[in-house]
């Protein structure tokens, strides 16, 4: 009935198998897709949502999890324990232990505008958690762009309140928590399910092209100082001596004085003891002190010349020159 | 496989799952969902996530989104009431409320957006522009604060008057865009200014008053240095005169006391008596004798006087 051909379909026949084969193979094939499709595994850091038919019926813990097989029911894992970070104006490009930045591309995330009208480049960071999977998944479309418009929107919101000081220098703490609250607010209002743990600013800077001027101000607030200490140093270098030296010299007048007034004290007492004697006898002690006196300054005084008026005059008496004068 | 009873048994099973493949469908829980038949919509949106059924064939399933979707403006120039120049980028969230009349007026999200750009961008822009910059930037009337140097240097103009702020002219937006949008069956969530700037050439302007603030900032800086410095060492100069001086006065007092204590002392012992003073003076002449007269002085001495009369004659005649 058939004709011979060069493709006769009857040679590709199937492998011959028992059913019993067939049966096991099927039966294994089913069990591991019920395996595969029933049970998972959700990290200590996780909880899984479940859906059934698209269907949110159940939030399960991390362990091992079992779920209605053949794809009726579904599971999603959300980390809501892991501490999620946004970065804005920059993005680590090599995290570890030297982390390595890259901020030029993302200037314009970091450029805003002050409230008095400046500009000023912030860059920070926003550390959040997936608080509520639920609203997480199902409430918003792309929860994590929507959570950076949201910070990039509130952040401008800030520092547009703000002076460029205040965003540069004073205020940085302030303006962190209070972007923190005003984040959350937004997060719980757009439904996103996100907790906002904490907003950190890191560089914030004037723009480049005003840099050298801030710089400049800071260079000119450290000369002031300068100029300050090397005023001050001057002044306790001269001001602590000339008091020394009043000290002494207003001790020097105390010593004058108690010397002055004790040689006075010392010289009357003496004038009165002897002038209480001298009253006793006065001519014979004058004459004796008189004569004492002659005695010596007659001895001490190298020459005398001694006169008689007549003599004829006393000129030629005299060896002027000689050594010793002229004795008579 | 020769059993024609099989093949009848094969074929009616697979035209029962066609039909309920067909019938059947999933509505997840971020969806909504329009039936149509023949593209003309039948009953109420269905919401309520899960399983549901339709006529097989006839009626189609039309998703769309039940979330809150993102909207983002396409950058734009606008200038501001006083005529500045900047970029503004905005935001927005929104959802679908009725389904079936977006169905009816959009059909799909992609032509949404696109009236979504028309309407919102407009809109933000008539904002923009009937309010002054600082307007749009500032969204209280918050004191700006200031380092106390730069307060003084600035003499920052009394703060000026904040009538709306970001935040109510985003109301605006929000406002004027909402029953626009509300035909299309959708919801406007929020509105936000997400990134303002200014443009090229205002923005060199505005660097270089940011560079002329900061230089009167450095100027005051250093010449408050040099004035704090000048009056330390003014203070240095007082200090030492009325230091020197007023050790030079105390000690000039003690002397002084010290002196006419002195003098009293020698007033009280000389001036006893005619004869005291006469003693006084006779016995410090000979002390002066005593102590002036040195070897090399030459005594002349006429034997007239007193001390030599016994050289004439022992009488002293």
């Amino acid at each position: 009935m058939q004709q011979k051909t060069p493709f006769d379909l009857t040679d590709f026949r199937p492998p011959q198998f028992s059913p019993q084969t067939i049966r096991l193979v099927i039966i294994g094939v089913l069990a591991l897709i019920l395996l595969y499709t029933s049970i998972y595994t959700v990290e200590p850091e996780e909880v899984g949502v479940v859906l059934r038919f698209g269907k949110y019926v159940r939030t399960v813990d991390p362990g091992l999890n079992f779920i209605i097989p053949f794809w009726i029911e579904s599971l999603i894992k959300v980390p809501v324990e892991r501490q999620l970070k946004e970065e804005f104006g920059f993005r680590t490009t090599e995290p570890g232990v030297r982390t390595r930045y890259a901020a030029r591309e993302y200037q314009g995330e970091s450029l805003m505008l002050t409230g008095d009208l400046n500009a000023a480049e912030v860059e920070w960071i926003v550390q959040y958690r997936l608080a509520d999977p639920y609203k997480f998944l199902f409430k918003v479309r792309n929860a994590r762009q929507t959570f950076r418009d949201i910070n990039e929107a509130i952040m401008r919101q800030i520092v547009g309140d703000r002076s460029v000081d205040e965003v540069l220098t004073i205020g940085r703490i302030e303006i962190a928590n209070t972007v923190s609250e005003k984040v959350q607010e937004l997060c719980d209002q757009y439904e996103t399910g996100i907790k906002v743990d904490q907003v950190v600013l890191q560089d914030v800077n004037p723009p480049d092209a005003v840099k050298p001027a801030f710089n400049d101000v800071n260079e000119a607030q450290q000369e002031r100082e300068k100029l300050i200490n090397q005023a001050k140093s001057e002044y306790n270098r001269v001001i602590p001596k000339a008091k020394g030296d009043a000290q002494r010299i207003i001790e020097e007048a105390r010593g004058y004085a108690f010397k002055r007034v004790n040689e006075a004290k010392g010289d009357a007492s003496k004038f009165n003891s002897v002038f209480r004697e001298y009253l006793k006898a006065p001519e014979v002690t004058r004459q004796r002190i008189y004569l004492e006196t002659m005695n010596d300054v007659l001895q001490k005084v190298g020459r005398k010349l001694i006169t008689d008026e007549e003599a004829t005059g006393i000129l030629p008496l005299f060896q002027l020159g000689t050594e010793g004068g002229t004795q008579k | 496989m020769k059993n024609p009873k099989l093949i009848i048994i094969g074929a009616a099973a697979f035209i029962v799952f066609l039909l309920i493949a067909s019938a059947a469908y999933i509505v997840g829980e971020t969806e909504q969902v329009i039936i149509t038949q023949f593209g003309k919509p039948v009953g109420a949106p269905i919401t309520t996530p899960g399983m549901h059924f339709k006529l097989p064939f006839i009626q189609n399933v039309n998703r769309f989104d039940k979330r809150f979707l993102e909207w983002d403006g396409d950058p734009n120039q606008i200038p501001t009431k006083d005529k500045r120049f900047i970029w503004v980028d905005s935001y927005a969230r929104w959802h679908i409320t009725d389904p079936l009349l977006f169905f009816q007026r959009l059909r799909d999200e992609r032509v949404a957006q696109s009236r979504l750009d028309d309407i919102l961008d407009g809109e933000t822009r008539n904002a923009i522009a009937n309010h002054d910059l600082v307007e749009v930037i500032r969204s209280t009337n918050r004191e700006l604060q200031f380092g106390d140097i730069v307060e003084e240097v600035l003499e920052t103009e009394a703060a000026i008057e904040i009538k709306h702020g970001r935040d109510k002219i985003t109301r605006i937006i929000i406002e004027n865009a909402s029953p626009r949008v509300t035909e299309l069956g959708i919801e406007l969530l929020d509105l936000r200014l997400k990134r303002i700037n200014y443009v090229e050439e205002v923005q060199q302007k505005i660097y270089e008053r940011m560079i002329a603030e900061r230089q009167r900032i450095a100027d005051k800086f250093r010449s408050e240095g040099q004035g704090e410095a000048a009056k330390i060492l003014g203070d240095k100069e007082r200090d030492l005169n009325e230091i020197e001086s007023e050790a030079y006065r105390t000690a000039q007092e003690i002397n002084g006391k010290a002196d006419g204590e002195a003098t009293t002392i020698y007033a009280r012992a000389y001036n006893q008596s005619n004869s005291s003073r006469d003693f006084y003076q006779f016995i410090k002449t000979m002390e002066t004798y005593q102590n002036t007269l040195t070897k090399n002085d030459w005594l002349v001495l006429s034997t007239k006087g007193d001390f030599f009369k016994f050289l004439r004659d022992q009488s002293g005649r």
